[in-house]
């Protein structure tokens, strides 16, 4: 058991219909990348749940830090100029 | 950090959960929280892993080609929710491997249901109708929990144990309306899986230890007590439709509590499959560490694969 090296973990994002942006579904582990795919077609549709599998070593995964939150996200929160609901307009125009 | 902080921390914590916030796992989370997690979730996995035991062992004796492809089917789904919960319980930080060592190692517990044998065909039937008629229960207010990926596996694993069930149920129902022979065979399995289900719900409210922590937790929503209850109001009316009888002679509907009365549960026997001493623990404990143990080679050699084809690439490449 000492010198097995263990099968890497990988992140599965399945597509379930055209049209549909392809959402994050869990992990799991396989050999490589083809091994991914087949296990995650096994694992995450065994009921028309995808049209279309990507498999990501999840190691290469960047993820932000929640610590950071602050810095990151709340700049947007004062930012309600973005919105459209800021400009004043009359009622009398419409389709705007 | 100093003992302050960590103490505002963990009282943010509890807010963000009491506000119905969900934890990734990525977030700062009390050190019991994590440990409490990954304990529940790998002994979910493990449950689902070894629970394929009993009913696995009936595939190739299935009476027809559509009872083989839905228990097949069924056995499938419960290695997939193994390996949705494995997979939530890494993000935790634990690894697979450290995982399947607490389970082969006994260390681990699963559901003691499991240390049950599966004797005869009804047993499936009865395995799909109460068995998994209890995981329901005891799943579905899961689906709500605060650790986010805990949720979102037990969404999916609730959405397709409904097959499991009826699939059990239909079984009943095709033995209990058959030949004489069949609705004894039938009426044995219910006799013989039916108190463990009930145990199957946890020990009674004064006996659970972790109920306070867990339910401030969304771990659970109501007390084993009342999900034990709820799968008797259930499941009575269902073995009624069966015309089979429930083994019981406490068991009485009480119209004052609008809920049936039931007799009292042999808990020494619960405890003692716990320990180890059910009729089938060494029995799992064995099939598992075997497969285990005789798929090393399968696993090394798929990985020096990957490993030699990921160098040839490489080097056409260059
Ligand atoms: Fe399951
Ligand atoms: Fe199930």
């Amino acid at each position: 058991m000492a010198n097995t090296k263990n099968w890497p973990l990988w992140e599965i994002f399945v597509r379930s219909k055209n049209g549909l942006e392809h959402r994050h579904f869990g992990s799991l582990h396989a050999a490589d990348a083809e091994m991914a795919l087949e296990n995650a077609r096994d694992v995450y549709t065994r009921r028309n749940e995808g049209v279309s599998i990507w498999v990501v070593e999840s190691k290469h995964i960047t993820a932000s830090n929640p610590e950071n939150n602050g810095e990151l996200f709340e700049p947007a929160q004062d930012k309600v100029y973005r919105h459209p609901t800021f400009y004043d307009v009359p009622d009398e125009v419409k389709h705007m | 950090m100093s003992e302050e902080q960590i103490k505002n921390l963990e009282q943010q914590f509890e807010a963000r959960i009491a506000r119905d916030e969900k934890i990734e796992p990525k977030d700062w989370m009390p050190e019991k929280y994590r440990q409490t997690h990954i304990r529940q979730i790998s002994q979910h996995a493990h449950s689902e892993i070894v629970g394929m035991l009993p009913e696995g062992n009936w595939i190739t004796r299935a009476p027809s080609l559509r009872r083989k492809v839905a228990l097949l089917a069924k056995v499938q789904d419960e290695a997939g929710h193994g390996l949705y919960l494995y997979s939530a319980c890494e993000t935790l930080g634990v690894t697979r491997d450290d995982l399947y060592g607490q389970l082969h190692s006994g260390k681990a517990k699963y559901s003691s249901i499991f240390n049950y044998p599966a004797l005869t065909w009804a047993d499936m039937g009865a395995i799909g109708w109460l068995v998994d008629g209890a995981a329901i229960i005891n799943q579905v207010p899961l689906c709500n929990t605060s650790y986010g990926p805990y949720a979102r596996a037990m969404i999916r694993v609730c959405k397709e144990e409904s097959f499991h069930q009826r699939q059990g149920f239909e079984i009943m129902l095709k033995l209990a309306n058959g030949t004489a022979e069949q609705k004894d065979m039938a009426q044995d399995a219910l006799n013989r899986w039916w108190w463990p289900s009930l145990m199957m719900l946890g020990p009674t409210d004064d006996k659970s230890v972790h109920t306070e922590q867990s339910m401030k937790w969304k771990l659970k929503r109501k007390t084993n007590d009342e999900l034990r209850q709820q799968f008797i109001d259930q499941t009575v009316p269902q073995a009624d439709v069966l015309g089979l009888k429930i083994p019981d002679p406490d068991l009485k509907w009480n119209e004052e509590r609008q809920s049936y009365d039931f007799g009292d549960i042999d808990w020494d026997e619960f405890w003692q499959v716990v320990k180890g001493h059910g009729p089938m623990n060494k029995e799992r404990m064995k099939a598992r560490v075997g497969a285990w143990e005789r798929g090393e080679w399968v696993r090394d050699a798929a990985m020096a694969h990957a490993e030699k084809k990921k160098t040839r690439k490489e080097k056409q490449a260059v």
